[in-house]
């Protein structure tokens, strides 16, 4: 009944269009260590759902890998709505962590990013060491999954509650536990609401993580000016969009100053070419795409695709060597 | 990129959301509200009563797309390609949406969600809307009526001002109730004030409704009295709109009977009424309706069932 949808070529679109036959010569194989990937875009934990959402839209496998929303040993419901507001360049939100539990997931959800032939990096959260390591176990020999993101951004029960990733030592004790339970490459994912996030990298690193993802959301408020209610039903939420993109630049460049050989999957704001380019040169090997997909959900493939043209236009033959390039004056 | 008016990305496939950068055909008052039209032939191809389709807004500072119910579609004679939605301005948003001219381009994702599920007997059909969720029940009733079912319809608003387009509403359907709060048309009170005697009337045997949430509400706990089937169209802050996000989600019960949070935006935004738990969100019903509703009851035996009328869901 409808005509076939036209597909428009982002290399034919860009200013650098002349350069698109060279293009196809630039390598942007992303190496984390251990792990290797086609490309360095990757989507955002709990910004693509598990894949197969944004796969109506387009093939999910052009992206370097899929970063699935966080798993915890039991489903969870998450919190009532409202959920998000959007507040300028940016939204906040408080999910609660939904998902069907690491159990639900691996029956109902791998098995299709398996049938794609996806690389997954599968994320997990939890409220002990105990239950990061659980949920971990069970992702032991999961084919398709290339890494695990652990989220330690989550409230410590044996702690009051405070995030396991404000503190060295709580960060250093889960990575602990879920380095030994996983064969591939371990990324702690990080929190920038620290006085000192190289400290906390340091100890996830020693702890036995193979990699850091920078950053997680900033913790927020917003308020109705007339009816004074917050505009969350969990009254502070994660900030996430634009808006954060500098802070997560600033980090990802702090930490790879200390740790310059940790590759570090970037994370913040990103929307456009020149934001992966950012990334990159602030120290990112990997860079993951969050809420820009909630603006257009082909951001990430649209990035892959323009990384390509941008690289050649300026004669760089691979993203990597661009890696910690800054210029300071 | 460079925007032109007619590019398309997505899928071929006949039921997959797409994203089409659509030129501006109209956008005029329509009552209290505004209507926009613009060009998105693939959208309009794909699109069923129900669905949604999410419209980028440059406002200043402003990021995310605005979900609007779409309320027509046209796939044939002068007007093919089109795709109208109806909109009332709450915030800089809709506000940026007035701002249009003729010929610019938006940028629009859609279809995307659930559409009405159509009854799979020839029943007839009693059609609630509150507000500019009138709109998507005019296209809606367009299909049941193709289909060669009866359609009668209750509209309500707060004021005469805003019943959408009153002269398009007895066009549609057999037979059109009016409500408004302050009686400035119509019958004085809410759409759930008349629904049981409308539906006895009529002899209705399932019930659509798109508006507010708390109208939803009382719509659907007045069916679940009356035995009523009925499906609504929800509303819920939506950030991706294309299920990713789980910020939209409604606790929905299942067959197994438990409830779970369903995304609004890709479950939805059309769901079984008598399935959302309404006790558990925060949407407040209003002061009971004061409808006598004693003969209605006699005949609840006769109410077709949800299985009988959708299937499997
Ligand atoms: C499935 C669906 C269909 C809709 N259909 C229509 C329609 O046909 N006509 C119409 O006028 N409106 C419709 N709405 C509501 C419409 O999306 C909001 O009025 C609009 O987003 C407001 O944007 P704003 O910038 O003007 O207002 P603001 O209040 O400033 O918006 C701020 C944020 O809150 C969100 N928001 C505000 N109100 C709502 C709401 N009622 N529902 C969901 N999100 C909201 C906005 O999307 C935005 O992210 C629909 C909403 C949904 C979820
Ligand atoms: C709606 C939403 C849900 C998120 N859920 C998770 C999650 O489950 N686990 C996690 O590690 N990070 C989660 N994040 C954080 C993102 O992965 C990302 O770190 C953050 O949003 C910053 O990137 P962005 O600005 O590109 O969105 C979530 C963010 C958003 C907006
Ligand atoms: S709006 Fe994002 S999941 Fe529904």
């Amino acid at each position: 009944m409808s005509a076939d949808v036209r597909r428009i070529d982002a290399a034919s679109a860009s200013a650098h269009g002349d350069a698109a036959t060279e293009a196809a010569d630039v390598d942007l194989t992303a190496d984390l260590g251990r792990l290797t990937l086609p490309n360095p875009i990757t989507t955002a934990s709990g910004c693509f759902a598990s894949g197969a959402e944004i796969d109506r839209f387009y093939d999910v496998t052009d992206l370097g890998a899929i970063t699935v929303k966080s798993l915890t040993l039991e489903p969870r419901q998450g919190l009532p709505t409202p959920r998000m507001a959007e507040t300028p360049a940016g939204m906040l939100n408080a999910i609660g962590l939904q998902n069907p539990g690491v159990d639900g997931w691996l029956e109902r959800d791998l098995p299709w990013l398996q049938g794609k032939g996806a690389k997954v990096i599968a994320s997990i959260a939890g409220n002990t060491p105990e239950e990061f390591r659980d949920v971990a176990r069970r992702l032991r020999r999961a084919t398709g999954v290339v890494a695990v993101e652990v989220n330690l951004s989550c409230p410590n029960v044996e702690h009051r509650g405070l995030v396991f990733a404000c503190d060295p030592k709580a960060s250093a004790e889960v990575i602990t536990a879920v380095a030994r339970e996983v064969d591939v490459p371990v990324f702690a994912k990080l929190t920038s609401d620290v006085t000192d996030i190289v400290a906390v990298a340091q100890a996830c690193i020693e702890a036995g993580a193979s990699g850091l993802t920078l950053i997680n959301t900033l913790l927020g408020m917003s308020i109705d000016p007339e009816t004074g209610r917050t505009r969350l039903f969990n009254g502070y939420g994660g900030l996430s969009g634009p808006a954060i993109r500098p802070v997560a630049v600033r980090n990802v460049h702090q930490v790879h100053t200390a740790l310059p050989d940790v590759p570090i999957i970037g994370t913040g704001g990103v929307r456009t070419i020149e934001d992966v380019i950012e990334m990159v040169r602030a120290g990112a090997s990997l860079v993951a795409v969050g809420t820009a997909t909630f603006v257009d959900p082909f951001t990430a493939r649209d990035l892959v695709r323009e990384l390509r043209t941008w690289l050649a236009a300026r004669g760089h033959t691979s993203v990597a060597e661009l890696r910690g390039s800054v210029l300071a004056w | 990129m460079s925007r032109r008016a007619g590019q398309v990305e997505g899928r071929p496939d006949a039921d997959a959301p797409v994203r089409v950068i659509g030129e501006v055909l109209a956008r005029r008052r329509e009552g209290a509200y505004w209507l926009l039209s613009f060009s998105a032939p693939e959208l309009a191809d794909r699109a069923r009563p129900g669905q949604f389709v999410e419209i980028a807004v440059e406002q200043k500072y402003s990021l995310l797309r605005r979900p609007f119910s779409i309320a027509r579609v046209s796939r044939q004679g002068p007007a093919a390609g089109t795709v109208d939605v109806v909109f009332d301005v709450g915030g800089p948003g809709t506000e940026w949406l007035t701002q249009l001219a003729l010929h610019d381009l938006v940028d629009v994702v859609g279809p995307l969600g659930t559409p009405f599920p159509l009854p799979k007997r020839r029943v007839p059909c009693l059609l609630i809307g509150g507000g500019y969720g009138a709109a998507p029940l005019f296209y809606l009733a367009e299909e049941l009526t193709r289909e060669g079912l009866r359609v009668d319809m209750i509209i309500g608003a707060a004021t005469r001002e805003r019943i959408l387009n009153p002269i398009e509403a007895k066009r549609a359907s057999a037979t059109v109730t009016f409500t408004t709060e302050d009686g400035s048309h119509g019958v004085q009170g809410r759409v759930t004030d008349v629904l049981a005697q409308t539906a006895e009337t009529c002899r209705s045997a399932v019930v659509y409704a798109c508006g507010p949430m708390p109208m939803l509400r009382a719509v659907s706990e007045a069916c679940a009295e009356l035995e009523l089937p009925v499906q609504v169209a929800v509303e819920e802050h939506m950030a991706c709109g294309v299920g990713v996000c789980f910020t939209c989600v409604l606790p929905v019960r299942g067959k197994d009977g438990e409830v779970r949070m369903r995304r609004a935006c890709l479950d939805g935004p059309v769901f079984n009424g008598a399935r959302i738990a309404w006790d558990e969100t925060r949407f407040e019903l209003g002061p009971p309706p004061d409808v006598e509703e004693d003969e209605v009851e006699d005949e609840a035996s006769g109410r077709l069932t949800d299985d009988e009328l959708w299937g499997e869901q």
